[in-house]
């Protein structure tokens, strides 16, 4: 399996006549779907065509002046491109309109609810947006003189002090640039730790069965084999199982508190305890700190290493995908390991970058620059309007609206564990399921037609047929007995009617997809455009 | 309360469903000892009080200098149609795409961005996004141990510093090692000394990876360096600047197997470092190897055309401990900004910006060497090269005193390398200006002896 | 629901089938495996040459949401793979226990066979879970 351009022909070309071939759409759907793309551009969600279709030649805008023709004399020609570079051709009217259109496709938090377990969907302020573009951040090149970034460092200086506050620990790196990136290099600054006490033999790290994926694959790209060990009934990590696994080989154990079943780690202490007493050191995983703001400090508790997730607690924009950002902090034994360089103040209150070698322990750098600054003079504006008594309402207003709305969708969906949840919750379809044959991703996709981004579903592993439910702080009460109301709708429709459920979603721009075609036949690229159109003007 | 919309009323009555008088009731089941009695951190500011603050920060740095300053970031313009696109919320607010269904609008940008890089590259199967150039190449070079279960990784010295720094944190984790490659008088890479150990069999080599251009602004000889990896079995990464690849040859053309490099010059702000977008693209037979996201074009149930995330068992939260990377959250913003810095260019355009730099630099060369300061190699380059100056790190000071800032002090990177005690790496773009060279070489003039 | 479960094959825990032809033995998954994968869309066979141990990782099958180890179910020498997966992974769904198989072996000891479940205590794990 080679092949990972498009399969079927394009339309237009005189090989669009062909029968299709494997993954290549019904000769007549796709020439629908050519008609509706070409004619018009619809107002609304609908599908659009690739940039590379909405070429045309000679199409240009005029971005830069046009380069003088020897422009490139200095420049032996067995470097240069022999064909001209093939790139679609387009005027910003194309361009803009196309994107508008895509946008309309997409669902997004400024648009709607997004109850993502794990994933804390809050709202995402404009006051940030703006900040993140003055100029003086924006145009603030990584290798200025530290005399012209006294601005930015600043601002990394005072982040730095106020995660270290609500972590609890004694210092921070905001190099990471997301929550497995901070994983990593809290994994790597543990077996550095190891490593300066002649401890070479802590190969394994040990993560519970409910851990989020990123944890185990961190441990495998730090050169650590993953222990897993079982949670005990009520969703915490089981003690005794912990105790077994702990030994002379345990590098560190990673951990989630919240849990990833939003539950509060009740034997926290007793964990800790038990991990220090092997020798090995604790990380905790800082995805669920939405939940815990002011009411529990991981540094204070005793965890030596943390990392948290700004595009999570701290209303960083999820863009799609990223980008994010994962600051580290630390307890006092890992500081001389933090990845470098970091910003220091001198006695005359200015401040610089640390130079190499300033301090031997580090564990270096972990990417090219400083940090994701954009990222992160969003994440402190939003700490600077809450300040410390805002945060803990966050965490306040966050618990109240999971505990309210699980008892809510507890009316139609089992809830796997008694405890009262803190900022998401975990609901099963187990019974449902047994009852009507529809599963957990029917009912998903079928609050899609409710209006609603589903859930988390499938996850922690341990929960069948389960979805994990985080409404966040941000959404109103109607809001939450909407999305309530529609669960209850449809675990009604699942007995009356479970088809209308698989087949599901039946109100989106694109229905379910032939996700098995797109693995076996991979097509990720359109097909190789053959040379611009025009000459170039020179 | 900053962004919550609930109300005293609301609370309570969320409260009284829940049978609870307070709050705290939800939070009794965190243990005494380690409960934590509210932040000492200052008191909430409205935003206009936020908003002064930030400002007063940003006054703080200094971006009006005449800079000459590359070095892995580069000042270009970007047109304003980057961020009309990229401010609309239904982008900048929407989450991972993993319900295609209504996710449409990412996925296809993303399907969009990989097929760009794929024609500026010319290898097929591009990752949806690494963190940074850095990162991108530390996965490059893990991919490579991966792919051919050898354990050796060459790296030319004359690749980024950083870049070079951040695999070697990224490798102490396992067995494998990164070697650095000499380079010759002449500033490019020692290809005698990449034979030699490419030749020595007791521990063969995984991957080789070498930078067009290189650190220094030079460029390389390619093809040659990739030849002598293939014989011996191992992978060739090239580390480029993708403006550049407007034109110059692509990666595929002189045999690279897998292909990075940092995408912040596509339409993304210096920022002081980030968030930058780490380009990897691969030769398709790889593709189970790539670490990252990847999105394919497919139906759905009623044939409309679709794309979807797909191979998505190389990724973390399905593969867990054998995953591929651990890469999670990626830079997807960000190569929508690449994505729609590229439509608007074109390739007329991306040519012209590259080929106004190329201008620029000679002219900058020119400019200089009228005032009797050269280059400290004589290789070809594109937009960036190396100046001697003596003591040019006071001399670099005191320009800055002066508004000019004149690029990066080689020493920094290389303080052992005597050729390199006195350079100066500058570059010019297509936003540098005949009056900013003038500047540059009045205010050099008058600080040399 | 009924779940194919040949008489005249051998089973293990983790849903691999045996076929015992003289002194080699041809593996795949049972069907009750497939259908819980889903479509599968990929399967990482072992070179010509492998050695395994009883119970040693082999490969690895992937659907749309997940992969799986594959894991030998007796000691022996790979001597053929189903190459056929490489373009049509979707015989794994169609015909598990046929056209789906996936490695030939030389078995080190062909009487091992016994130790693997029969067809009736593989139907009652398939029950059980």
């Amino acid at each position: 399996m080679t092949a990972v351009g498009p399969a079927a022909a394009r339309p237009g070309d005189p090989a669009a006549e062909e029968v299709g071939e494997p993954g290549a759409v019904a000769k007549g759907a796709e020439q629908d779907v050519w008609a509706a793309l070409g004619r018009r551009y619809a107002v609304g969600p609908s599908l659009q065509p690739t940039l590379d279709e909405l070429s045309r030649p000679g199409r240009s805008s005029h971005k830069v002046p046009h380069a003088p023709p020897d422009a490139l004399a200095g420049v032996p020609a067995e470097h240069r491109r022999r064909e001209p570079l093939a790139l679609p051709e387009l005027s910003e009217p194309d361009v803009i309109r196309h994107f508008v259109n895509l946008s309309q496709l997409n669902y997004s938090v400024d648009g709607g609810f997004y109850p993502l377990g794990s994933c804390t969907m809050k709202f995402n302020p404009k006051v940030n947006e703006w900040a993140a573009r003055l100029p003086g951040f924006a145009a603030l090149h990584p290798l200025a003189p530290d005399a012209l970034a006294q601005g930015t460092l600043e601002l990394m200086w005072e982040l730095e002090r106020w995660l270290a506050e609500i972590s609890g620990m004694a210092a921070v790196t905001l190099q990471p640039a997301a929550g497995a990136h901070g994983e990593l290099t809290g994994i790597l600054m543990i077996r550095a730790y190891h490593h300066a006490r002649g401890d070479t033999d802590r190969r394994e790290v040990i993560v519970p069965d409910t851990s989020h994926g990123t944890n185990p694959a961190t441990a495998s790209m730090a050169g650590f084999r993953t222990v897993t060990v079982r949670s005990a009934a009520d969703g915490g990590v089981d003690l005794e199982a912990l105790k077994a696994a702990l030994g002379p080989r345990t590098a560190a154990v990673m951990l989630t508190n919240p849990s990833t079943l939003g539950l509060f780690e009740t034997r926290i202490e007793g964990l800790l305890d038990a991990v220090h007493e092997a020798g090995a050191l604790a990380y905790m995983d800082g995805a669920n700190m939405n939940a815990v703001l002011g009411k529990f400090r991981p540094g204070q508790a005793g965890f030596d290493v943390m990392h948290f997730n700004t595009h999570k607690t701290f209303s960083t924009p999820h863009g799609g995908g990223g980008p994010g950002a994962g600051p580290v902090a630390v307890g006092p034994a890992l500081v001389p390991f933090l990845p470098g360089p970091r910003v220091v103040r001198e006695e005359d209150r200015s401040l610089r970058l640390e130079r190499p070698g300033e301090r031997p322990h580090s564990i270096g750098r972990v990417r090219s620059y400083q940090g994701s600054v954009g990222v992160l003079v969003r994440a402190y504006a939003y700490l600077l309007a809450h300040g410390g008594s805002g945060l803990v309402q966050v965490s306040e207003d966050a618990v109240l609206a999971a505990n309210y709305l699980r008892r809510r969708v507890g009316e139609a969906y089992e809830l796997p564990y008694e405890q009262a949840c803190k900022h998401e919750f975990v609901a099963s379809a187990r019974q449902l399921k047994a009852r009507s044959g529809v599963r957990m991703l029917d009912v998903a996709k079928r609050l899609i037609d409710k209006g609603f981004h589903p859930p988390t579903i499938y996850f922690p592993l341990i929960v069948d047929e389960g979805m994990l439910v985080e409404p966040t702080e941000t959404e109103p009460l109607e809001t939450l007995d909407a999305f309530a109301e529609a669960l209850l709708e449809i675990a009604a429709e699942a007995e009356a009617d479970p088809e209308l459920l698989r087949q599901a979603p039946h109100e989106a721009p694109v229905r379910r997809l032939d996700e098995a075609t797109a693995a076996r036949q991979p097509d990720l690229r359109w097909r190789p455009m053959t040379g611009a159109q025009t000459p170039c003007p020179d | 309360m900053a962004y919550s919309p609930h109300t005293p009323a609301d609370r309570g009555r969320m409260r009284e469903a829940l049978g609870i008088d307070t709050v705290d009731a939800l939070f009794d089941d965190i243990p005494a000892r380690v409960r934590a009695n509210g932040l000492d951190l200052p008191e909430p500011l409205s935003e206009l009080e936020v908003a002064r603050q930030l400002q007063g920060l940003a006054e703080r740095n200094r971006t009006g200098v005449t800079s000459f300053l590359g070095a892995g970031a580069y000042r270009h313009h970007i047109p304003a149609a980057v961020d009309a696109v990229l401010s609309r919320g239904e982008f900048y607010t929407a989450y991972t795409p993993y319900q295609p269904e209504i996710s449409q609008g990412t996925l296809q940008t993303i399907y969009e961005f990989q097929s760009l890089i794929a024609e500026l590259t010319g290898l097929d199967v591009v990752s949806a996004s690494h963190y940074d150039g850095a990162a991108a190449m530390a996965e490059a070079a893990l991919m490579t141990v991966r792919a051919t279960r050898r354990n050796r990784v060459l790296a030319s010295r004359a690749i980024h510093r950083h870049f070079l720094d951040t695999a070697r944190t990224y490798f102490a984790g396992g067995e494998m090692t990164l070697e650095e490659l000499p380079t010759a008088a002449d500033g490019t890479t020692d290809l005698g000394a990449l034979e030699r150990e490419l030749a020595s069999s007791d521990e063969p080599v995984a991957g080789v990876l070498m930078g067009q251009p290189n650190a220094f602004g030079l460029l390389e000889p390619m093809a040659e360096a990739a030849r002598q990896a293939h014989d011996a079995g191992a992978l060739f990464v090239a580390v480029v600047e993708p403006v550049s690849l407007a034109v110059l040859a692509p990666p595929a053309e002189y045999g690279a197997d897998i292909c990075v490099g940092e995408g912040q010059p596509l339409g993304i702000g210096l920022q002081y470092g980030g968030p930058y977008l780490g380009l990897l693209a691969a030769r398709p037979d790889l593709v189970r190897q790539v670490p990252g996201r990847l999105v394919g074009r497919t139906t759905d149930v009623e044939g409309r055309r679709a794309y979807v995330m797909t191979l998505r068992a190389r990724e973390q939260d399905i593969r867990r401990d054998k995953a591929a990377s651990n890469i999670c959250t990626n830079q997807a913003l960000c190569a929508l900004a690449a994505t729609v810095y590229l439509a608007t260019l074109g390739p007329h355009g991306l040519r012209d910006v590259a080929a106004l730099g190329a201008a620029r630099a000679r002219e900058l060369e020119q400019a200089l060497a009228a005032i009797g300061v050269e280059r400290v190699h004589s290789m070809a380059y594109l937009n960036e090269f190396a100046i001697r100056v003596p003591d040019a790190q006071a001399v670099h000071a005191r320009l800055l005193e002066r508004g000019v800032l004149a690029g990066l002090p080689l020493a920094r990177w290389y303080p052992e390398d005597e050729q390199l005690r006195d350079a100066l790496l500058v570059c010019a773009t297509e936003v540098t200006s005949a009056v900013d060279i003038g500047h540059f070489a009045e205010a050099l003039r008058e600080e040399l002896p | 629901m009924t779940v194919e479960i040949p008489e005249d094959l051998r089973y293990t825990e983790d849903h691999e089938w045996l076929r015992l032809e003289g002194e080699e033995g041809i593996v795949g998954i049972t069907a009750y495996a497939a259908g819980e994968l889903g479509d599968v869309v990929f399967v990482e066979l072992p070179a010509v040459g492998t050695a395994l141990e009883k119970s040693q990782s082999f490969g690895v099958i992937e659907s749309v949401k997940t992969a799986s180890d594959l894991y030998s179910p007796l000691a022996g020498e790979v001597v053929a793979v189903n190459e056929r997966l490489a373009e049509h992974p979707e015989l794994v769904n169609d015909d598990p226990y046929g056209e789906g198989w996936m490695v030939r072996l030389k078995l080190a000891d062909p009487s091992a066979v016994d130790d693997l479940q029969a067809a009736a205590d593989y139907s009652r794990l398939v029950e059980a879970g």
